[in-house]
């Protein structure tokens, strides 16, 4: 921290620093280094705004300049809930800065966060959500999961967005969330909204760029949307589409191949480009499949042409990239202009857009050539730009255009930018090797280069010439000579070497000459660079092997020089020459063949493009700019030699929705009578139900509920009606997350509904069905429904799903208006109610929870008593609708096989530490299923899964149900497995409802009282609501408390209170909830729980049921 | 994506950094450094810069260098442009981006860059978002904030983030509602040695400045849209109608922005306003060589060609210049070799001309380069490409606008060989 106090004794010194409060309290007076900020302190804790606001403008300009504000941590945290919105976002900025280097001091925020997170203002939402994920402390990893889930599922899509966001940051923190986080991404991935696209692609990008089968279904969203998202977006999404299509659909360049000869002629005439395109298109068709563009692939070419339109540079690289990659070589063409635009723009983009333009060049000539001279070069342009322009028109160059471009090249190499012009000498040598014609002129003009008076532009020139000359030396001998009388002048070490080497290889061309050139040499041996030498070296070495008459002298001179050389390799070269030349007594079987090793014919160097290959990396990515991978890049995949399925892309349920809606819109006509008949109906299946629960063994007082009376339940099921399709309308968005499968057409929104509400309450009624039948016999009606489920005609099913809404729906919707009207009407029950509710406290929660809590616990209760030995026989518990289906396997997804699952709420008899979890599944294929079982469970360190015994078959048609038990460990973390058939493994994850983790334990009023006070200061968390319309009493609160978590209620005096106890099912804590009403409908929920973040969540799950 | 960002001034000091993620050390910026020294001009310094653990990617503008450290694969060009942003968003708030100007509006800057990155991914880049969420600092408001003691950060999020036309902002309200666009156009262009035109290209842009009332939606048509080769929106513009009847149509953003910028298709010959003659000579063993200019105007359509500025750099070897200019000043830098020529306005019946010797080093041999001159003009309502806006229609809103159309032709990129 010595940079840091360093950096306060500078700041100590900084008089513009307008020092606030000179008076002698302030501290200003010491001015020892511990009380520098006091300032700052006593002003962030005064009561002004204003101070306040001051202090941290203070702050923040301190942070900025990088100076160590740490010290002031406490004290700025403090400020964290203030009212002034500039004060807190400038507190948010300090919190980012140092939380990381200060966690414990950190955790005092998160409290204010956390409370940010649920105002009604999506502003604050956003803010609390993005400051929260932003502060890396590690400790609060499972808040920030837990509130980035629930803001994934936020009304405000600005909300959403920040959620996307977060994502990354929860990933970087810790990895270990990432599949959590997957399922996160797989849901915004969903969402329709253009502002969220590009962020959740960007945490896709970071989180998962390799599971790129979560992009198939929202493929063809994606391509819609694109060009309404904000620019920002486009760019990646563009990116990873680009990456998409490479994997899934076919190279449409792929008869290409066969024709490269005609095409690359083609490309040099490049306006009628399309037209012999065309042709090129139509040769192959005889010879190899046609090739058909996948609609998706031209989807995806279509929507993003446009967007080449762009102000920003990047996206406009984007699409040229994505064109580059993966368009038909006719198509490509059109990118050319877009990108020489850019060339207008900041030298920044133009020397990232060149270094593109100078790899695509290489590979598709033809589409720069007509924009030629928009890369002529301009004495004002940096040195950087020039030299890829240079690269470009280098390799735009062709026997047509040569004479254009060497007439610019020769004002360039009169530059006065130096490095320029060796890069344009360098241009030249690699024009005069491409194109033959232009050889000798290139040269002629090279050689008379040599006579410049700049001797970094001889250099330049002689090592261009010694390539050129490799190519054709015969006809040179000349120019060697020449060169070898340079040898005097010139001192750059390059081409002083160049020379040497030419010399050396060509000396039969000039016998006369070399002899003399190695003299001179020899004698400035010592002061040469290495590279000078090591010519020297094999200039000697060749001399004596043609010419040993004159130099042998000079070659041992030289080679005792270099046997002392202070380079080693040096020293080597010299040993090795001299023991392969020199002819000795014991001189090796290679001496022999000295001359052919040294005189061999050298094939000529290749001057090639730098840019040459370099489009394996995708274009516009750093790697390709850097010519490296660099961290993070993902390849670009290589076309695949069949195509993957495309159906794989198909939003099925369109269709599915579509065949189905119309069979709704029938339904619903039916639907009407069919409600209103259900009137008369309802009453005999009703008492039937009920008397099957008490078949199963519940108290009268049920039957006497529901058989009460015809007309009553008439009343009801109409008022229920409203109320389930609010249900179904909740359910069918929760739905909609999981799969995207409604067509969000808004005049089928109310069919839609009813349709999905249909079908789930079909499966449940197939369910009933079966319950009856094992709970106990059931009655006549029951027995015809019976039959109706085995026909398996959904619309004969009506009747049968209609008894069960009652029976499910009932306590699911928990209708207060219900409520009301037993109230109003039915004292009896209610009497009844509350008799028990006084009288019998003994089982467990059943008394005090309405009729159909009761009966489902208690049925599982004594079920679960009964059962033990065999628990995998079916432990069903009656369709009691406290039990809410969750959806494990769409029967699209699952192609047929359909699963759902529920909390059974039972214990788990093999295991009490697991929850058991009621799994059905439903087989909706024409063919048997067979060997469901489960694999490859993977969990979160602690989690364990007690498989079901597999289910051997299947059969077309039928439902199954299963319990298993997963121990979640007192979180709600998912447990994901496989779940297989003989066929396929699908994917499948369990995520529990805090609510479940929980079982019921009974507590007297005063044992509730002791267990409080123990949990109380931070294992108490206390909020205040206001009660939903609906609950206008304790029976509807009661209701929904243990509708949310499997709790059950402590018997209290007090009819103000409601109180609930439960241990969670893992560890045993106990969880302890306390519902107090107030006037006007505003209630105080108190939860005591010893794991704080069971408790934050349940309060939240608890005060949105209480609250609807 | 972006984890820090380091300004750096003219003298190499780091005045402000921000980071996103984890603090990266100032110490990166080592890696910057050491390129900066490498490079002889401040414009050649690598965009972008390899270090062993990061990247630097950098831009130069108004002197300053904005030095962004990434860590992993992203587009350069996505940060480039970024950084481009920031600056124009600067330069917007303030006025001008200069090291003091940023100094002084420290915290304005830092709230400009809280809300424009998330976690190094752009969040809002968009002005007319900014400015409702950060008000620009203005004298009046520094002024009423100090007494009232309210702020600049606005409490509501912006309208315009969540609805469909997200560049703007809604409740706009003017006493006096105009809409004015400018039409300028810029020539580049490359002369030869004698005078001929090597290559020459028209580059054009509409900026505008629209002041209306509530929601309007503008269209404005050619008279010859078919002049347009390649052009480039603002996201208001709707790209259908353009391509279906070349009509821009579109709901301005409010206040300033860049409306369309286009590229005038290469077929048609492009008008050069202006020649020059030059006779510029060194003789070898002399230490003098003469110096000759002439400007001309050419093919200007009848209108006067203005702020003529002319600048050369000369040769290395040239110690001085003593030269006579007809109009205007010249000066001469004689550690930089940079000769500039004010001409101001070009009168045909008397051609401005600049004639004298240069001086050269005593015993250094002539200098085998020839300067480069740069000319830059002005010519006042005259689109060059011969552009003409049709008309200009608004629906949405009952008022009258009042509309404004000008044109300009300057010079970009021209240069004469010598």
């Amino acid at each position: 921290m010595s940079a840091s106090s360093a950096f306060i004794d500078e700041k100590g010194g900084s008089a513009s620093e307008p020092e606030y409060g000179h008076d002698p309290a302030s501290g200003g007076i010491f001015s020892s280094d511990y009380k520098r900020h006091d300032d700052l302190k006593e002003m962030l804790d005064s009561n002004k705004d204003s101070l306040k606001l001051e202090a941290m403008k203070r702050i923040v300009a301190m942070i900025a300049r990088g100076k160590n504000a740490s010290d002031l941590f406490p004290a700025v945290v403090k400020n964290v809930a203030c009212k002034n919105i500039e004060v807190k976002k400038l507190v948010y900025v300090y919190l980012v800065r140092y939380a990381e280097e200060q966690q414990d001091l950190a955790l005092l925020s998160i409290s204010t966060f956390q409370r940010g997170l649920k105002d009604p203002n999506q502003l604050i939402r956003a803010s609390a959500l993005r400051v929260l994920s932003s502060i890396r402390v590690t400790i609060i990893v499972p808040i920030m999961m837990l509130a980035i889930k629930e803001a994934a599922s936020d009304m405000s899509p600005y909300v959403r967005k920040t959620a996307a966001h977060a994502i990354p940051k929860l990933h970087s923190l810790d990895p270990d969330q990432k599949d959590q986080l997957i399922e996160v991404i797989e849901k915004l991935l969903a969402d329709k909204t253009t502002l969220v696209a590009g962020s959740v692609v960007m945490a896709f990008e970071e989180v998962c760029p390799d599971r790129i089968d979560l992009i198939h279904k929202n493929y063809r969203k994606l391509c819609n949307l694109l060009i309404d998202v904000e620019e920002w977006g486009q760019v990646v999404i563009i990116n990873m589409l680009t990456r998409y299509a490479r994997t899934q659909f076919l190279n449409p360049n792929i008869n290409e191949s066969l024709l490269e000869e005609n095409s690359e002629k083609a490309f040099y005439a490049s306006d009628d480009e399309e037209e012999e395109d065309k042709k090129d298109e139509v040769a192959p068709l005889a010879k190899r499949k046609p090739y058909v563009m996948d609609p998706d692939h031209r989807l995806l070419l279509r929507n993003t042409k446009p967007l080449l339109q762009s102000r920003n540079a990047a996206v406009v690289m984007a699409v040229a990239q994505l064109y580059f990659h993966l368009a038909p070589k006719a198509e490509v063409g059109i990118i050319a202009k877009a990108l020489v635009r850019l060339m207008r723009s900041h030298s920044e983009v133009q020397y990232v857009v060149l270094q593109n333009v100078a790899t695509m060049s290489i590979k598709r000539r033809g589409m720069f050539e007509p924009y030629l001279k928009s890369f002529y070069i301009r004495s004002t342009d940096p040195t950087q730009i020039k030299i890829l322009k240079l690269e470009v028109l280098t390799n735009l160059a062709n026997e047509t255009n040569i004479s254009t471009i060497l007439r610019e090249f020769q004002t360039y190499i009169k530059s006065m930018d130096k490095d320029f012009v060796a890069a344009s000498i360098q241009a030249i040598g690699r024009c005069a090797t491409n194109i033959g014609e232009v050889r000798d002129t290139c040269l002629n003009g090279l050689v008379q280069l040599l006579s410049n008076r700049d001797e970094l532009v001889v250099a330049e020139s002689v090592v261009v010439i010694k390539k050129l000359l490799q190519m054709q030396p015969e006809q040179h001998s000349d120019i060697i000579k020449h060169m070898a009388k340079l040898i005097d002048n010139i001192q750059v070490p390059m081409a002083r070497a160049s020379i040497l080497w030419l010399i050396g290889e060509y000396c039969e061309h000039v016998p006369k000459i070399a002899p003399d050139v190695l003299r001179n040499m020899a004698k400035t041996f010592t002061n040469e660079e290495d590279i000078v030498k090591l010519q020297i070296i094999n200039l000697a070495a060749k001399l004596y092997l043609t010419n040993s008459k004159q130099t042998k002298l000079l070659t041992q001179y030289v080679l005792n020089l270099a046997k002392y050389d202070q380079n080693y390799d040096i020293r080597d070269r010299a040993r090795f020459i001299r023991q392969l030349i020199v002819p000795t007594d014991k001189s090796g079987a290679l001496s022999k063949y000295a001359k052919k090793l040294f005189l061999a014919l050298k094939p000529a160097p290749v001057l090639e493009s730098t840019f040459k290959d370099r489009d394996h990396f995708q274009l516009g990515s750093l790697s390709h700019l850097l010519n490296a991978k660099a961290g993070g890049y993902q390849e670009l995949p290589d076309w695949p030699e069949s195509a993957p399925d495309p159906s794989v892309r198909n939003v099925e349920i369109p269709d599915w929705s579509k065949c189905t809606s119309r069979k709704d819109r029938k339904e619903k006509k039916a639907e009407k009578p069919f409600y209103s008949d259900s009137d008369g109906e309802s009453g005999p299946t009703e008492s039937a139900d009920s008397e099957s629960d008490s078949g199963s063994g519940s108290e009268s007082a049920s039957a006497s509920d529901e058989s009460g009376s015809g007309s009553e339940s008439g009343e009801e099921t109409e008022s229920e009606e409203e109320e389930e399709d609010e249900e179904e309308e909740k359910k069918k968005k929760r739905k909609k997350h999981l799969d995207k499968t409604k067509a969000k057409k808004p005049v089928e929104e109310s069919t839609e509904s009813e349709q999905s509400s249909g079908s789930e309450e079909r499966k449940r009624g197939r369910k009933a069905v079966k319950n009856q039948k094992s709970a106990s016999e059931s009655e006549s009606e029951s027995e015809s429904s019976e039959s109706g489920d085995e026909s398996e005609d959904e619309s004969e099913e009506e009747s049968e799903s209609d008894t069960d809404i009652r029976k499910k729906k009932t306590p699911v919707s928990k209708q207060p208006p219900k409520q009301s009207k037993k109230e109003s009407k039915k004292e009896t029950q209610e009497m009844s109610l509350l008799d028990l509710d006084d009288f019998e406290p003994a089982p467990a929660s059943a008394p005090v929870t309405p009729v159909n809590f009761m009966s489902s616990s208690l049925v599982s209760d004594l079920e679960g008593l009964s059962l033990t030995d065999t628990i995998l026989a079916p432990t069903t518990i009656t369709p009691s609708g406290s039990i809410k289906m969750y959806e494990l396997l769409h029967r699209i997804t699952g192609e047929g096989l359909a699963v759902e699952y529920c909390f059974s709420r039972q214990p788990f008899s093999p295991d009490p530490n697991m929850v058991a979890v009621q799994i059905q599944f439903t087989n909706n294929t024409n063919s048997e299923t067979k060997n469901l079982h489960i694999e490859e469970p993977r969990l979160q360190c602690g989690m364990r899964i007690r498989e079901f015994a597999e289910i051997d078959v299947l059969s077309a048609g039928e439902s199954v149900t299963v319990v298993m038990g997963i121990d979640f460990c007192d979180s709600t973390q998912a447990a994901n497995f496989q779940l297989c058939t003989h066929t396929r493994k699908f994917f499948a994850s369990i995520q529990p409802p805090v609510g479940e983790l929980m079982t019921p334990v009974f507590l007297t009023e005063n044992d509730f009282k002791k267990e409080q006070g123990k949990l109380m200061g931070m294992n108490e968390i206390s909020e205040k609501l206001t009660l939903g319309e609906k609950c206008v009493n304790e029976h509807v609160i009661v209701e929904r408390v243990t509708a949310t978590a499997n709790l059950s209620r402590v018997p209290c005096g007090s009819d103000k209170e409601c109180r609930f106890a439960g241990k969670t099912v893992s560890s045993g804590c106990l969880v302890l909830v306390t519902v107090s009403t107030k006037e006007g409908g505003r209630a105080q929920l108190t939860v005591n729980c010893e794991k704080m973040l069971i408790g934050t969540m349940l309060v939240k799950d608890i005060m949105q049921a209480l609250s609807q | 994506m972006i984890h820090s960002l380091f300004l750096v001034n003219a003298s190499g000091d780091i005045f402000l950094e921000k980071h996103w993620k984890s603090v990266v050390s100032r110490s990166v910026c080592d890696y910057f450094f050491e390129a900066l020294e490498r490079a002889t001009e401040p414009e050649n310094v690598p965009p972008v810069i390899p270090t062993p653990h990061h990247f630097l990617i950098n831009v130069l503008r108004h002197r300053i260098y904005f030095v962004a450290v990434i860590q992993s694969e992203v587009p350069p060009l996505f940060v480039i442009e970024f950084l481009h942003r920031v600056v124009d968003t600067f330069q917007d708030y303030f006025g001008v981006c200069t090291e003091a100007a940023i100094k002084d509006n420290v915290v304005v800057v830092y709230e400009l860059l809280e809300e424009m990155l998330d976690n190094g991914f752009p969040l809002a880049t968009e002005s007319n978002i900014l400015k409702e969420l950060i008000k620009p600092p203005t004298i009046l408001r520094t002024v009423v904030n100090t007494i009232t003691g309210s702020t600049n950060v606005g409490e509501q999020l912006p309208t315009g983030q969540l609805s469909v036309v997200p560049w703007r902002r809604t409740g706009v309200k003017y006493t006096n509602n105009e809409a004015y666009f400018d039409v300028v156009e810029e020539i580049d262009a490359i002369i030869d040695k004698s005078g001929s035109t090597i290559t020459a290209e028209i580059q054009g842009v509409i900026d505008a400045c629209v002041k209306l009332t509530g929601m309007p939606d503008l269209t404005l048509s050619f008279m010859n849209p078919r002049l347009l080769d390649d052009v480039s929106f603002h996201p208001c513009v709707r790209f259908k109608r353009w391509e279906a009847e070349r009509i821009l149509s579109f709901i301005p953003p409010d206040g300033n922005f860049r409306l369309l910028s286009y590229h005038v298709s290469s077929q048609n010959l492009v008008a050069i306003p202006v020649y020059v003659k030059h006779n510029i000579s060194f003789r070898e063993g002399s230490s003098q060589g003469r110096f000759e200019l002439t400007l001309g105007p050419k093919q200007t359509m009848g209108k006067a060609v203005e702020s003529v500025l002319v600048s050369s750099q000369l040769p290395r070897g040239v110690l001085n210049a003593s030269l006579s200019p007809s109009q205007g000043t010249y000066t001469f830098d004689p550690v930089t070799k940079l000769l500039s020529w004010d001409v101001g306005k070009i009168n045909p019946q008397k051609l401005p001309s600049l004639k004298g010797s240069v001086s050269l080093q005593t015993g250094a041999s002539k200098p085998d380069e020839n300067p480069t001159i740069n000319i830059q003009f002005k010519i006042q309502q005259l689109a060059i490409s011969g552009l003409k806006v049709n008309r200009l229609d608004m629906y949405g809103e009952k008022y009258k606008p009042f509309k404004g159309i000008k044109y300009m032709t300057k010079a970009g990129k021209f240069q004469v060989r010598t």
